[in-house]
């Protein structure tokens, strides 16, 4: 019986091991490797690992684009991570009401997940062009026009104010519908009961999703905040496709600021800089996650 | 169609010329080595392994021809064996590593990395291949192009592999100093050895030669050049308001001035690729300093605080009133669209905006760019060799196709580029359309000064350096602050 039990813990540990010895050289080997090149001085084609301290990250902060690469990050987030949630939570609550062509709805709403950011980022690169007067509105500014909302266009992403809104625009079509998809669910799950027993006490529709239902999805928030989180951290392909850094730089992003400083000036031990910035900022955002649900899964 | 049929010409003409034949045959009459039979037909016993490779390579193709085993054997009466031109075989022995037995047998690949993924610049490549062909049948090539604009991809593809020791065998590289980029010291082959072979530095412009040399070596073998300042402007619309090609930058903002009134944008840009308004910036510059003082810019002896570098700034932002707004929504060639539908008059670009005009039909007029008149700002396409290339005799022949006159006329022909040979007969450059013939004239007389967009004025980490302050100062407009980061890009870069 012991032995069984023996057998069995280390055929468990071996069924394991090759995946664990591989995220260990592949994730944590390459980040630590990654933060040594960081610090050093390879900042031509041939690699060179001496020590330089934190001279890159120094050079980083002074650089006025990566500054403005932040910032836009900074922004881009806000706005894809906030707009994606509260877009996804309203298609929701509006599909929750048991409309008629429920499944259709929800298949629209979902079909832009499917697509790659490049496709999403080519598509709205022709809907946001702004055109010019000589050779007309095009894309959105077009549609403007022809309702009567001339006063509504702008230069979209060739207006330095904007740049990375408009990137964010076409990132919240896309993810919304996955958004939608996941609180679909957990209003599913939400027993009809407990909304009776409000209203039964009083409560406006309203008083019930702010105490009742939103309490209550606050796990679905969390998995997509993450979810959301980490995508928008990590935008590189949309603004690729889409505008490229932007005029001024509007539209840059660290990812591919890293690209660019890596492969065409061949700062390698900058652009590692870079990436360990990154990760620390993904960092901020996952770690306290995780230490709450691994919290809540000890405490259930 | 008529284009066409030159190329052909050319091509039938160029065969009969003898690239077909890249040597002799030779019948032995009696047995004799290797070593005696070069002795006897080059009077060096030392060519053996040219000969011995030379005639294993067409008895891949053609069995007639006797199969060398070893580098001492005694070839018996009645073997036919090839003798390779006396520049091959030598540049053969300056090439070959005698532990590389292999490279004795013939066949093999040849990996051509490139971008020339569109229209005309993937016929001229095609072209070469062709040329390449018919004197090696033996070889394979294998077309490992990248696309994306300007080698931004392919350089990314190319480095890591540069590094790892897998390069391919040869790749385009732009003249000047993107080659520093490279590492060459340690990745790339110096081609001095076969510059004096193929006498390639006689035939060359001595201006180009100073291009092409970085650390007292040669890295690669032009096959083009291209034009980077180059004035597009729309005839019609010049001919309705009865305007001319502006000499100066106050002709200029004259005609913009008229223009404007009309609702037609005066000067069109793009910068979409975050390229293309440095690149107007160059032009912009080569117009407010002298020839001497624009080198003098990429080696140190003229400071960026130059006054020249000011009033170039300050013409930039006066242009900017005068662009279409959507600017960072357009691609070069996107923009060229204005011009072509003629609700814009005057673009800046290189000359390989022709080819877009002529596919498009459109007849377009040409000028430098005013204040440019007799500097050619110049960039040029070459192949490299890498030092750790898999099959290094390969690239000797598509290193001498590249550099000769035949491949280069094939090739400029269909990309839209100028040969960068200096011996291109009159008749030859007959062929050519009017304005390749015009900037062949130019490229021989006016003074040239190399263009940092395009690799050949200073390593890749400063022209990102220029790239991002200017396009910065697109929006800041700021000629102080744009003018003291092109300062500190200049001090990074020549470490003083």
């Amino acid at each position: 019986m012991w032995l069984k039990r023996k057998r069995d813990q280390v055929l468990s540990v071996l069924l394991v091991l090759p995946s664990a010895l591989a995220i260990l050289v592949f994730v944590y080997g390459f980040i630590a490797l990654t933060t040594y090149v960081s610090f050093s001085n390879w900042n031509r084609l041939v690699p060179d690992y001496s020590f330089v301290g934190a001279a890159n990250y120094l050079r980083l902060f002074q650089n006025p684009r990566f500054l403005i690469t932040l910032r836009n990050l900074g922004v881009f987030t806000g706005l894809f991570v906030g707009g994606s949630l509260v877009l996804g939570f309203l298609l929701a609550v509006l599909l929750d009401r048991r409309i008629k062509a429920e499944g259709l709805f929800r298949t629209i709403y979902l079909y832009p997940l499917a697509l790659s950011f490049i496709v999403t980022g080519v598509v709205w690169r022709w809907l946001l062009n702004p055109g010019s007067p000589q050779m007309g509105s095009t894309g959105i500014n077009l549609l403007l026009e022809m309702m009567g909302l001339g006063f509504l266009k702008t230069g979209w992403y060739t207006d330095p104010r904007i740049g990375i809104i408009a990137v964010a625009v076409a990132a919240i079509w896309q993810m919304s519908g996955y958004v939608m998809a996941m609180y679909l669910a957990g209003l599913r799950g939400i027993p009809e009961e407990l909304r009776e027993a409000a209203r039964v006490d009083g409560a406006s529709e309203l008083q019930i999703y702010r105490y009742v239902v939103l309490p209550l999805l606050r796990p679905i928030t969390f998995g997509a905040l993450i979810v959301l989180g980490h995508i928008s951290l990590k935008i590189y392909d949309l603004v690729v496709a889409m505008t490229g850094p932007g005029p001024g730089y509007s539209c840059d992003v660290p990812a591919y600021f890293m690209w660019e400083l890596t492969f065409r000036a061949n700062r390698f031990a900058q652009g590692a800089g870079i990436a360990i910035i990154l990760l620390v900022i993904v960092s901020i955002l996952i770690v306290p996650y995780l230490r709450y649900s691994l919290r809540r899964e000890v405490e259930t | 169609m008529r284009k066409v049929v030159w190329f052909l010409a050319v091509l039938v003409v160029v065969g009969l010329l003898g690239w077909a034949q890249a040597g002799t045959p030779l019948v032995l009459d009696k047995p004799s080595s290797l070593a005696d039979i070069s002795l006897k037909v080059f009077g060096d016993s030392a060519y053996a392994p040219a000969i011995m490779r030379a005639t294993n390579s067409k008895a891949l193709v053609d069995h007639s021809f006797a199969r060398i085993s070893r580098l001492d054997e005694i070839l018996p009466a009645g073997a036919k064996l090839w003798v390779p031109d006396a520049a091959w075989a030598k540049a053969f022995l300056a090439v070959w590593d005698p532990n590389r037995v292999e490279d004795l047998f013939g066949g093999g690949k040849l990996v051509v990395g490139s971008w020339w993924t569109a229209g005309g610049e993937a016929e001229g490549l095609e072209a070469l291949f062709a040329l390449y062909r018919e004197s090696f049948p033996d070889v394979v090539i294998v077309n490992a192009t990248v696309a994306g604009g300007a080698g931004f991809v392919f350089k990314a593809v190319l480095k890591p592999r540069l590094i790892a020791g897998d390069p391919p065998d040869t790749f385009q590289l732009h003249a000047g100093l993107e080659v520093e980029g490279y590492s060459p010291e340690v990745y790339l082959r110096p081609l001095d050895d076969l510059y004096a072979i193929f006498g390639w530095d006689k035939v060359f412009p001595p201006d180009l030669l100073d291009l092409m040399r970085y650390e007292g070596h040669y890295w690669g073998v032009p096959v083009n050049i291209h034009r980077s300042n180059v004035l597009w402007y729309n005839k019609e619309i010049f001919a309705k308001y009865g305007l001319k090609p502006p000499a100066n930058w106050d002709e200029f903002f004259q005609i913009c001035e008229v223009l404007k009134e009309k609702g037609i944008v005066p000067i069109t840009l793009a910068n979409a690729g975050g390229w293309e308004a440095p690149h107007l910036f160059e032009t912009i510059l080569a117009s407010t300093l002298t020839p001497e003082e624009y080198r003098g810019l990429w080696t140190g002896t003229t400071p960026w605080t130059h006054p020249g570098v000011t009033q170039a700034l300050e013409i930039l932002k006066k242009i900017l009133d005068y662009v279409n707004p959507d600017y960072s929504a357009h691609t070069w060639d996107t923009v060229l669209e204005y011009i072509a539908a003629g609700r814009g008059a005057m673009n800046v670009m290189g000359d390989w905006a022709m080819g877009w005009f002529m596919a498009k039909g459109v007849d377009v007029g040409w000028a430098p760019v005013p204040g440019t008149k007799g500097v050619f700002v110049a960039l040029s396409d070459t192949f490299a060799f890498p030092k750790r290339a898999s099959n290094p005799i390969n690239v000797i022949g598509w290193l001498a196709v590249c550099g000769s006159k035949e491949g280069q006329i094939a090739f400029n022909m269909r990309k839209g580029s100028i040969p960068a040979r200096t011996d291109i007969t009159p008749e030859e450059k007959a062929q050519f359309n009017p304005y390749l013939q015009s900037c062949m004239e130019d490229w021989a007389r006016d003074a040239i000064v190399p263009s940092v967009m395009h690799g050949a004025a200073a390593p890749e980490s400063w022209v990102v350096d220029f790239k991002d302050a200017i396009n910065l100062f697109l929006v800041t407009k700021d000629v102080a602050g744009t003018q003291a980061a092109l300062v500190a890009a200049a001090k990074a870069a020549l470490g003083k």
